[in-house]
């Protein structure tokens, strides 16, 4: 079965600033006929430069955005017209770790799991049980999230993700800025998850080397196309002129990925 | 019966989740009650001014109309600032992927923000009762609070179409909902009777269900009207409120697909 069936589909947005009250200005075309296939299980990566259209095509999955056309289904339902039935499959771990921060890693998994119906108990054992996986301090669970680094809140981040038991995980930069150790954490994590749970993810990084670690297939988006789609071994043989995943993306785009991270950091 | 079970968990998480927030801002909330019952109480001081007869009926006026406004502004706020809040902190892509229905997480938030409004306003009247002696003999307290039940409603309804503007626009949105919330203010005759407004503000007053409030509240406390001769105005409030609920919830889905069409969902759009 296919866990995400892509047509065609085309996103676009009228520049920030704009209000319902002003004279409209042109729209910037965010994505443009995007279509693609992953099967269930695999892991699909997204690569691309600042702004070339990936965390709209996470939000288009996770039924965040509407497409302008085409269509999107994930698990043969349609993001449009079966929103619910979508959020039911999917969980989403993004860039910022989006929590209230003067509440615990407990108070805010529990918010999590009381909007998906757990059951509070059984979710607090599941969510500690993934974030001991993790190795995140026990003693860090119920203190504020702002007291907790950047590491650990994604951590937080990736328990609340996998405590609703997702079969489709959209991991939307869930390394960036991090430091080495916790990277690694998150990196191995995600292939426990993969094994453990079976479970299809969608991967948008700016790391060649998690992308050529964690991806089945790889796709590279700029300007909101995809201009290639391939596994990472047939995209560095192909593009990468003897530098790897990291040659290709160069070769591709034309723009370094590490200044990107540096950037989005 | 899961599926029950499952809203009524979502429910429950949305009020946990806000009265966890109280706790974690208490200092913010100590200080609110404190601000909101002194200003309950200068308002009431006015009322002293004026030296000779009716002085406590003066006191009593002023001192509903200050209890009325925390209760339904405090109920205005916290549900059209529900958007808001979520917008600010970050995690409103996260409350809305979840699977579950809107008007579940809307009720969640308009029964936080009932027993919170409740509760700040309790906090005023333990002020008013500290600091004056009100004339109750006559009043009839069971009749202003199925009036003061009844207004909730249309209340709700009220702060579920403010809720909408922060997703319209997340800055300016924010700003509309203050400017609604100043207006009712203005010409709803929380402290004075709305005859001493501009003619064309009482027009405005009439739209405002905070104007009949307040005046069956007063003729139940200040006169003790039974509660049989306040039932036109009761079933006139649940009559608004049926209908501005709707409208606010439908409003709402509206707003939302409009944000889902624009991308103004995300924290800065």
């Amino acid at each position: 079965m296919l866990a995400i069936e892509c047509v065609d589909v085309a996103k676009s947005f009228r520049p920030e600033g704009d209000s319902p009250f002003r004279r409209k200005r042109e729209k910037v075309a965010a994505l443009q006929g995007i279509s693609f296939a992953m099967p269930e299980g695999e892991c699909f990566g997204i690569l691309g430069p600042n702004g070339s259209g990936k965390s709209t095509l996470i939000r288009l999955m996770c039924t965040l955005l509407l497409p302008d056309s085409g269509q999107m289904r994930v698990f043969g339902r349609d993001v449009v017209t079966a929103p619910q039935e979508v959020r039911r499959l999917i969980h989403r771990v993004s860039v910022e770790a989006s929590f209230f921060k003067k509440l615990s890693a407990q108070e805010n998994l529990d918010y999590a799991a009381g909007l998906y119906g757990l059951d509070r108990q059984t979710a607090r054992r599941h969510a500690q049980e993934i974030l001991d996986r993790l190795g995140l301090p026990r003693a860090k669970y119920r203190a504020p999230l702002e007291e907790m680094s950047r590491g650990q809140q994604q951590k937080v981040a990736i328990a609340r993700a996998l405590l609703t038991s997702p079969t489709l995980l959209l991991l939307d930069e869930p390394t960036t800025g991090l430091d080495p150790r916790s990277r690694r954490d998150v990196q191995a994590f995600v292939e426990d998850i993969r094994r453990d749970y079976r479970a299809s993810i969608v991967l948008c990084t700016h790391d060649m080397q998690e992308a050529q670690r964690l991806c089945d297939r790889v796709a590279v988006l700029r300007d909101g196309r995809f201009i290639a789609l391939d596994t990472p071994e047939e995209l560095a043989a192909a593009h990468g002129g003897g530098q790897g995943l990291e040659g290709a993306f160069l070769a591709l785009t034309g723009e370094d990925p590490n200044d990107e991270e540096e950037l989005d950091a | 019966m899961i599926s029950l079970r499952s809203e009524g968990r979502a429910m429950g998480a949305v009020i946990s989740r806000n009265f966890s927030l109280i706790r974690r801002y208490l200092g913010w909330e100590v200080v609110f009650a404190f601000y909101n019952a002194v200003n309950a109480l200068t308002i009431a001081l006015i009322g002293l001014a004026e030296p000779g007869p009716g002085q406590g009926e003066r006191v009593l006026y002023l001192a509903i109309g200050a209890l009325l406004w925390n209760f339904l502004s405090v109920l205005f706020f916290e549900i059209s600032n529900s958007v808001m809040w979520e917008r600010w902190e970050g995690t409103i892509e996260y409350s809305f992927m979840a699977p579950v229905r809107r008007i579940t997480y809307l009720l969640g938030v308009c029964a936080y923000a009932v027993v919170y409004g409740l509760a700040r306003t309790l906090v005023v009247l333990l002020g008013i009762f500290l600091l004056f002696h009100l004339p109750l003999a006559h009043a009839d307290i069971g009749g202003a609070l199925l009036v003061l039940a009844a207004a909730s409603l249309p209340f709700i309804g009220l702060g579920l179409l403010g809720a909408i503007m922060p997703m319209l626009s997340a800055e300016r949105g924010a700003q509309a909902t203050q400017v609604i919330q100043g207006v009712l203010l203005l010409v709803s005759g929380i402290y004075y009777p709305i005859s001493v407004l501009p003619h064309w503000l009482q027009t405005v007053a009439w739209f405002s269900p905070a104007t009949y409030t307040l005046t069956a509240v007063r003729q139940a406390v200040l006169q003790g009207t039974a509660p049989g001769a306040l039932l036109a105005t009761v079933l006139g409030l649940l009559g608004a409120g049926l209908i501005l609920v709707p409208i606010g919830v439908w409003a709402f889905h509206i707003a939302e697909r409009y944000a889902l069409r624009t991308g103004k969902l995300k924290r800065n759009g």
